[in-house]
């Protein structure tokens, strides 16, 4: 319920999300693809929990004009979201960078598979290794 | 007056909690028993004075009493019935109302079916329940309490959301909540135990049925929610790693790790504290998810503030009992078994299958937590949302998939590698033989969807393997239990296998159609017949025509609409949806542009799938309930 309560609420202050409008995608479909995959990775940031994809907000629309200009231009992807990074800030960020604060996020999950497998152990025997001793 | 006797029979419940939990403590002592049967007689008590507070607080939506602040707020007299008596959880109030309700429901059930286990452990489980349902009741009564009146009563309510103004609003709390409160039971079960100073194979034996219970409500619960948010939502998405959706999902991926530890426990004995730790864990994600979403700190940090003492309340219960849970665990854990486990062995890949399940958990909670967290102390503003989670658990699921169907056809305690390679042959045959298939039809499927793909047929082809192996060697299908861990196995496959696919090939079409003018998407022509105005009961439309010209549907028509509820002024998209074998057709309308109208069709490959596979999944854990169900009588009478 909360859910899907808290997720509506939500959707009370933005209209329901519609992605991109007619006219915005890019002719070239190897570039769209490229910008529609950058674009789920910016948040809109008039917007609660949206991506500017899936945003209406003029802000996302001005986002996702900007980032398929950078891409008609030649920029690559880390480019761009350097350049939307420098403007708003790493909160832009759906999928935060390695380094600094955020490093724990990629890292914790190899953390934990390595540390639960190192106590795992303990509740294996080795054949092998008592036969030998 | 009946809002009074709601409010009334809230406060009763409330003293019958606290002789709950006095006589449920009390009777656990030797030569109290006579106390036990007040702790059993107080949880139905409880349960059926919080079902007439229920009735009243419905009775009151129902009439339309808007001298309710909680039915001023949320309804309105041209709502259409179902919608005012599904409103009842469509708020905060409201819902915490039917979480109390299921509390009490899962206490009484409680009370009424476990017969078999010895007196003092079932008169703890009751006190600890009953020790929620004070915390809960207290939560509700002077926080949120639906029952409070306004100084003069309005003559129209406000009207409820009208996206929440949907057939799922019946279903999908109720079957969340029983799925969250479901786990209290399995928390009982751990603190009752801890408290007892005894765990052992009959305790998890006891234990397993109430959690799959909770699993299959938890797992029907969110597999509906992502099911509204796809046709609602207007675009087709069914998961969004939003915060509130991970808060669900965090529980449920504990209460797996739980119920396959708990099979380790109730075979070999062993991994007792883990299956402690986790069912403890297990409601404090719950409870997490509860203080999460109806504190207001996830929609935005600053909502917290606006309603501080809910917050704070639910703070403190999660504090409480995750805290008193995990401190008791601390302190009376028991000494571990000795017994070891041979890497070769059924409850080794058990132990691999927890160790993916919590890793996925704790990832799945430090996600959602960290930004809050950082931002709390006065770190940066980031964020973490789907194209992280994306990107953390396609990895993960990999190795996960690998190794799943390895577990069920491996014996207890001493397995060897080279027969279950040969029994397992003709299933990956088959998962290579169809990923190579679809590699060569679908060019531009990139090589990580189809390496996942690769692994749901594998679960899939391991899940039919061990349903044959079963059926023949018992060869008597009334055996439901049987058949439980298979099924929920395949159902797993099959959602994993929509959702990539979904996700893989999914097809957009956005335009400025005229009425006339020809779509094209994939191989599918549809011609746009304009938009018209209709009238709903409480609603005015706006419903576009797209007509099949080609295809299986030629001739039929989508009747996306747009609709503008006049109450709450506010409006809904509402999807046309074509089912069909290989997909869903979807189409939305949106805005006029000039004399045109901008249509978006998407088409979504199996993804009805996802949902197909969730409901399967569920259907398993009722196969291994059903069994359960028969089985303990069965003792009764071999004992008597």
């Amino acid at each position: 319920m909360k859910q899907i309560v808290a997720f509506l609420l939500i959707g009370m202050f933005a209209l329901p999300a519609h992605a991109i409008d007619p006219g915005e995608a890019l002719a070239d479909p190897a570039l769209e693809a490229r910008a529609r995959s950058l674009s789920l990775e910016f948040r809109c940031l008039v917007c609660q929990n949206q991506s500017i994809d899936d945003s209406d907000a003029p802000l996302a629309r001005d986002l996702r004009a900007m980032v398929r200009a950078r891409l008609l231009a030649g920029d690559t992807d880390q480019n761009i979201r350097d350049a939307v990074t420098a403007r708003y800030g790493e909160f832009v960020l759906f999928r935060p960078r390695f380094g600094g604060p955020t490093a724990i996020l990629w890292l914790l999950p190899l953390f934990l598979l390595g540390a639960a497998g190192w106590f795992a152990r303990s509740v294996f025997s080795r054949p092998t290794s008592s036969e030998v001793e | 007056m009946i809002a009074e006797f709601g409010h009334f029979a809230l406060l009763c419940a409330l003293c019958v909690c606290l002789a709950q939990v006095g006589a449920g403590l009390a009777g656990a002592s030797p030569g109290m028993a006579g106390l036990m049967r007040v702790a059993d007689l107080s949880a139905r008590a409880q349960f059926f004075l919080v079902l007439i507070a229920f009735a009243a607080l419905t009775y009151s939506f129902v009439v339309s009493d808007f001298s309710l602040a909680v039915v001023h707020a949320n309804s309105h007299i041209a709502k259409p019935m179902v919608y005012k008596i599904a409103g009842v959880w469509g708020n905060h109030e409201g819902s915490m109302l039917l979480w109390v309700v299921i509390l009490a429901l899962y206490g009484a059930a409680f009370s009424w079916g476990e017969r078999t286990m010895p007196h003092a452990l079932h008169a703890r489980i009751l006190a600890v329940q009953g020790l929620m349902g004070i915390a809960f009741l207290v939560f509700l009564v002077f926080t949120s309490n639906p029952f409070s009146r306004l100084e003069t009563a309005p003559f129209e309510g406000r009207g409820l959301t009208p996206i929440l103004q949907d057939p799922a609003l019946a279903a999908h709390p109720p079957l969340l909540y029983a799925g969250y409160v479901g786990f209290s039971i399995t928390f009982s079960f751990a603190v009752a135990a801890l408290m007892e100073g005894k765990v052992d194979r009959q305790w998890a034996r006891w234990m397993r049925p109430w959690t799959l219970l909770a699993w299959v409500f938890l797992t029907l619960g969110i597999a509906l929610g992502s099911y509204w948010a796809y046709y609602e939502l207007g675009w087709g998405g069914f998961w969004f790693w939003d915060p509130v959706e991970n808060a669900s999902l965090m529980p449920w991926l504990a209460g797996t790790a739980l119920l396959h530890s708990a099979l380790v426990a109730e075979r070999r004995g062993t991994l007792i504290n883990w299956t402690l730790l986790l069912a403890i864990v297990t409601f404090a994600l719950s409870l997490a998810g509860t203080f999460l979403v109806r504190s207001g700190v996830l929609t935005s940090v600053h909502a917290f503030a606006n309603d501080p003492a809910r917050g704070l309340f639910i703070l403190a219960i999660l504090a409480l009992f995750t805290g008193g849970g995990l401190a008791l665990y601390g302190w009376r854990a028991p000494a571990t078994p000795t017994d070891k486990f041979q890497p070769v062995s059924r409850e080794a890949l058990l132990v691999a299958n927890n160790i993916f399940l919590a890793t996925a958990t704790v990832t799945v909670f430090v996600g959602t937590i960290y930004p809050l967290a950082l931002d709390a102390l006065g770190g940066p503003k980031i964020s973490v949302g789907a194209p992280y989670f994306n990107a953390v658990f396609a990895p993960l699921t990999i190795p996960f998939l690998v190794m799943s169907p390895l577990g069920p056809l491996l014996a207890w305690r001493h397995d060897r590698l080279l027969p279950l390679a040969a029994r397992l042959a003709p299933a990956a045959l088959a998962a290579v033989l169809v990923t190579l298939g679809l590699a060569l039809s679908r060019s531009g499927t990139p090589l990580l969807a189809l390496v996942l793909l690769g692994g749901a047929f594998w679960l899939v082809g391991g899940a039919v393997t061990d349903m044959v192996e079963r059926v023949r060697r018992v060869k008597n299908l009334t055996q439901t239990p049987l058949l439980s861990a298979p099924v929920a196995h395949a159902g797993l496959g099959v959602m994993i296998i929509g959702i990539i696919a979904a996700t893989a090939w999914r097809q957009e079409l956005v335009v400025a159609a005229a009425p006339g003018d020809t779509l094209s998407i994939g191989e599918q022509s549809l011609r746009f017949d304009g938009v018209r105005e209709r009238a709903g009961p409480n609603y005015t439309s706006e419903q576009g025509r797209l007509v099949y010209l080609d295809g299986a549907h030629t001739g039929n028509a989508l009747l996306p609409e747009r609709r503008f509820y006049e109450a709450e002024r506010s409006q809904t998209t509402e999807a046309a949806i074509t089912t069909d074998l290989a997909g869903h057709l979807y189409a939305v309308i949106g805005e006029p542009v000039d004399d045109k109208r901008v249509v978006r069709i998407w088409y979504h490959p199996f993804v009805a799938l996802i949902w197909i596979g969730a409901f399967v999944m569920a259907l398993g854990g009722t196969l291994g309930l059903a069994g359960r169900v028969r089985r303990p009588r069965i003792a009764t009478r071999a004992g008597a």
